[in-house]
């Protein structure tokens, strides 16, 4: 696998078609990615990108159509055809193994792994394969210690370390730093460049597709609907050619924020133990008035997650003040209630829903109990919770089977769309985002954050956490950023720079 | 031989003693549950095959009139018990903490079945070796007259620490234990690995309850086990998951164990049987002082029913 010096693989594929049942995922869909190309595949979700790659890498069997490697037709029957042709991929979820450092996890996943591991011998090998590669890394380190950017590098050294020349990248930057993405597609770039590689990146981020790629091929609901250079193409077209004529959500122009408007939340000198238990983070001074997006950048892992717990009131703090215009908050069901807190967590599914019950439960879980004018109620009424739910389903446009569907069943957007519905109904005083796009669809992303928006122009203090950049930059009013459990860096959105947020996020500050 | 008095000296060297002699079968079954759940899996059904193991082991000595071929037959029976466990977890929707108690009291059942006829007679005992006879006093010469498994139990912790990071076995069984969906993009079968990982661990609880019906207490009675193969898992979280600390930690328990008797034998005549619960105290005082209600265990198998 080392020595030889190694020479990038083209592939082609020609009228791959996959059906499943009835539904066709890809219909006669081809694409070219020549030798030494960087190649980006665009698409929505479920426009058929992983099953296309699925087929390629032998993950799946196509329905029909071929599949070319350097010219010559070839049978992919499983992954292991792929690796052994040099195709490898790279997948947006990490597939190293947490608890083994970097070295153990290149080693135990070659072909031939000897019976007892000469660990002197590895080294050296390994660092005479660094020295040629473009990565410095820390091999001696539990991947589980690495941060999000060293990760994606050694996915990518591993890949390149078992000999493969053909990647597909799986949004490779979508946990990334700005800066740390530049990073690891400019070093795969001078790869491509080189001869050595060959990339097919799935993304959806234009800046990157135009800044790395040299042609793109564009999917929607599984058939092929543009391909070109990407010099020829501008953002819009290729937009165009993702979406087709559906209309998008236009976000609200931003109402003019008001400096002297009430604080809404008020956090002082808060100190809570993160997940380890070894480190605590410590927040020392943030408000956020009624009226404005206040935006928190940072790279996962940073103590946002546990941030957001304090404010949800899943984790204890151990000292430090929330206040909730003027009042302690603990956030208690009834002190959200009374001061109107909202909360959008991270994957709604998990963290803002009870997956196995009905929509319209989940729906109705902040009013269920209590009478149009906020009194308890001691009988519930399941006609009341199915109205009341009907109304917002039709309002939110959250499709469904039926109201009476367990909330595990929708697509992701839509189960994003249901608790939208279920926080952004009534008053809102308050409301803490987290992520909120994270693995939805062009038109359901615009369509969140306008509501997002339309909840702050309404009065809403809102609180984004995003390891989206963009999505911070499109939204708020300022931004912080959020590095080893403390707010490093602010910002007001007019002067916001991502090279600087960029910076203060990798913690070069 | 007369006897000597050393007084209250007496009570460190008896627990010293009794944490040889105590803490082999706890070193077997924890190191053999340290095996099963750095794969991935718990067995709780080790208790069931230790006691399975004492009995087998007795009555195939009984038979033969040799140790060994005991020794040999309690390992293959746990063995025989482990793969059926890790055989039933391979099916989808199979809870392995579930059919581990219930292989717990299948195993114990089947062996007071079986053992019914070899409560009388005596089998013969696994050799130790006297590290204390350079000594006179016979306290000391009891407290290291130490049994060859234990010898072989410590150096089987320090091979498995070993092997857990320089042989790809190790690195399977932990990459397994870690990441079933990284073990299968690697092209390895996770519920392969953990068959014959269960299998393992329940050969090494086989041995350890050799250990019990063939030295010590060194016979064949329903009563033989007291919940070391339960204890043995909640050892296994103390240490870790790291062989040298299931080794140490067998050590700590052996030793809480041997109070009891230790503290009888200088004359301690009230209460004594309070420290006879020491053991299981402890295990309570280790498993609340350990936890927390907001960190997740550090060096916990990625894919434990219990972890994730």
């Amino acid at each position: 696998m080392s020595g030889t010096h190694r020479k990038a693989t083209g592939v082609e594929t020609i009228g791959m078609t996959m059906r499943f049942g009835a539904f066709t995922a890809l219909d006669d869909v081809s694409i070219k990615v020549p030798a030494g190309s960087f190649h980006a595949l665009l698409g929505e979700n479920g426009a058929g990108k992983s099953t296309l790659v699925k087929c390629m890498m032998g993950f799946y069997h196509p329905t029909s159509g071929d599949m070319l490697v350097d010219g010559r037709q070839v049978e992919i029957a499983s992954p292991r055809d792929a690796s052994a042709l040099g195709l490898g991929m790279v997948y947006q979820h990490f597939t190293l193994v947490p608890s083994l450092t970097g070295a153990e996890n290149l080693v135990i996943s070659r072909e031939k792994v000897p019976g007892v591991i000469d660990w002197r011998k590895e080294r050296t090998a390994l660092g005479q394969f660094m020295e040629r590669m473009p990565f410095k890394l820390p091999l001696d380190v539990k991947v589980a210690e690495l941060a999000a950017g060293e990760k994606q590098k050694l996915e990518i050294i591993k890949q390149l370390y078992l000999g493969r020349n053909f990647l597909v990248l799986d949004e490779p930057t979508s946990v990334l730093t700005p800066g740390e993405a530049q990073e690891v597609l400019g070093l795969v770039r001078g790869m491509t460049k080189a001869g050595d590689l060959t990339v097919l990146m799935i993304s959806h981020k234009f800046h990157e597709v135009t800044a790395f790629a040299d042609d793109i091929t564009v999917l929607r609901k599984g058939r092929l609907t543009g391909t070109g250079k990407v010099s020829d193409l501008t953002h819009k077209a290729m937009a165009a050619m993702m979406i087709g004529d559906q209309p998008i959500a236009a976000l609200d122009s931003r109402a003019a924020p008001k400096p002297d408007a009430e604080i809404v939340l008020k956090v002082k000198a808060l100190k809570a133990p993160d997940r380890t238990g070894l480190k605590s983070i410590d927040i020392a001074d943030l408000g956020v008035r009624s009226g404005e997006i206040v935006g928190i950048a940072g790279i996962s892992g940073n103590g946002q997650k546990e941030f957001l717990e304090v404010l949800a009131g899943q984790r204890a703090r151990d000292q430090g003040e929330v206040m909730v215009r003027g009042a302690a908050y603990a956030a208690t069901r009834t002190e959200a209630r009374a001061l109107n807190v909202r909360l959008i967590p991270e994957e709604p599914l998990k963290n803002a829903c009870a997956p196995r019950m009905t929509v319209a439960e989940n729906i109705a879980f902040r009013t269920f109990d209590v009478d149009g004018n906020g009194k308890p109620v001691s009988w519930i009424s399941a006609g009341a919770i199915k109205s009341f739910s009907a109304r917002l389903v039709e309002q939110f446009k959250v499709k469904t089977a039926s109201l009476s569907s367990p909330i595990a069943s929708l697509s992701g957007g839509n189960v994003q769309r249901a608790v939208l519905a279920r926080e952004l109904t009534g008053e809102v005083d308050l409301l803490i985002v987290s992520n909120p796009c994270f693995g939805l669809d062009f038109s359901a992303v615009a369509e969140i954050r306008a509501r997002i928006m339309k909840a702050r122009n309404a009065g809403a203090a809102v609180l984004l956490m995003s390891e989206d950049l963009d999505e911070l930059l499109e939204l708020s009013d300022r931004i912080l950023v959020m590095s080893d459990g403390a707010l490093v860096y602010e910002t007001p959105i007019a002067q916001a720079s991502v090279q600087t947020i960029g910076e203060h996020m990798a913690g070069h500050h | 031989m007369e006897t000597t008095d050393i007084g209250l000296w007496g009570v460190p060297l008896a627990m010293l003693g009794g944490a040889i002699r105590v803490s082999t079968p706890f070193i077997f079954v924890s190191l053999g549950e340290a095996i099963t759940e750095r794969s991935g899996r718990i067995n709780l059904g080790l208790e069931g095959t230790l006691v399975f193991g004492a009995m087998s082991a007795y009555a195939v000595a009984v038979m033969t009139g040799s140790p060994w071929p005991g020794l040999l037959a309690a390992a293959l029976a746990g063995l025989c018990f482990g793969l059926f466990h890790g055989w039933i977890c391979k099916f989808p929707k199979v809870n392995d903490i579930a059919i581990g108690i219930a292989l717990m009291l299948f195993g114990t059942g089947l062996a007071f079945f079986f053992g019914k006829p070899f409560i009388q007679p005596s089998a013969p005992d696994l050799p130790a070796i006297a590290f204390g006879a350079w000594s006179d006093i016979p306290q000391v010469q009891a407290a290291l007259n130490v049994n060859v498994l234990f010898l072989i139990g410590a150096a089987l912790a320090v091979f498995l620490w070993w092997a857990f990071r320089n042989t790809r076995i190790g690195l399977i069984v932990r990459v397994v234990g870690d990441s079933a969906d990284a073990a299968r993009a690697m092209g390895l079968n996770p519920n392969t690995v953990r068959l014959l990982a269960t299998g393992v661990g329940g050969a090494l609880a086989g041995i350890g309850g050799a250990y019990l019906s063939l030295y010590y207490p060194g016979s064949w009675t329903e009563r033989i086990s007291s919940g070391q193969g339960l204890m043995a898992v909640a050892l296994v979280i103390f240490a870790r998951w790291n062989p040298l600390g299931c080794f140490a930690a067998a050590l700590l328990f052996g030793g809480a164990g041997a109070l009891g008797p230790a503290l009888q034998s200088v004359g301690v005549t009230q209460g004594y049987y309070l420290f006879y619960a020491a053991p299981y105290i402890l295990t309570l005082i280790i498993m609340i002082a350990t936890s927390s209600p907001s960190r997740t265990l550090a060096g916990a198998p990625g894919e434990l029913s219990i972890t994730k």
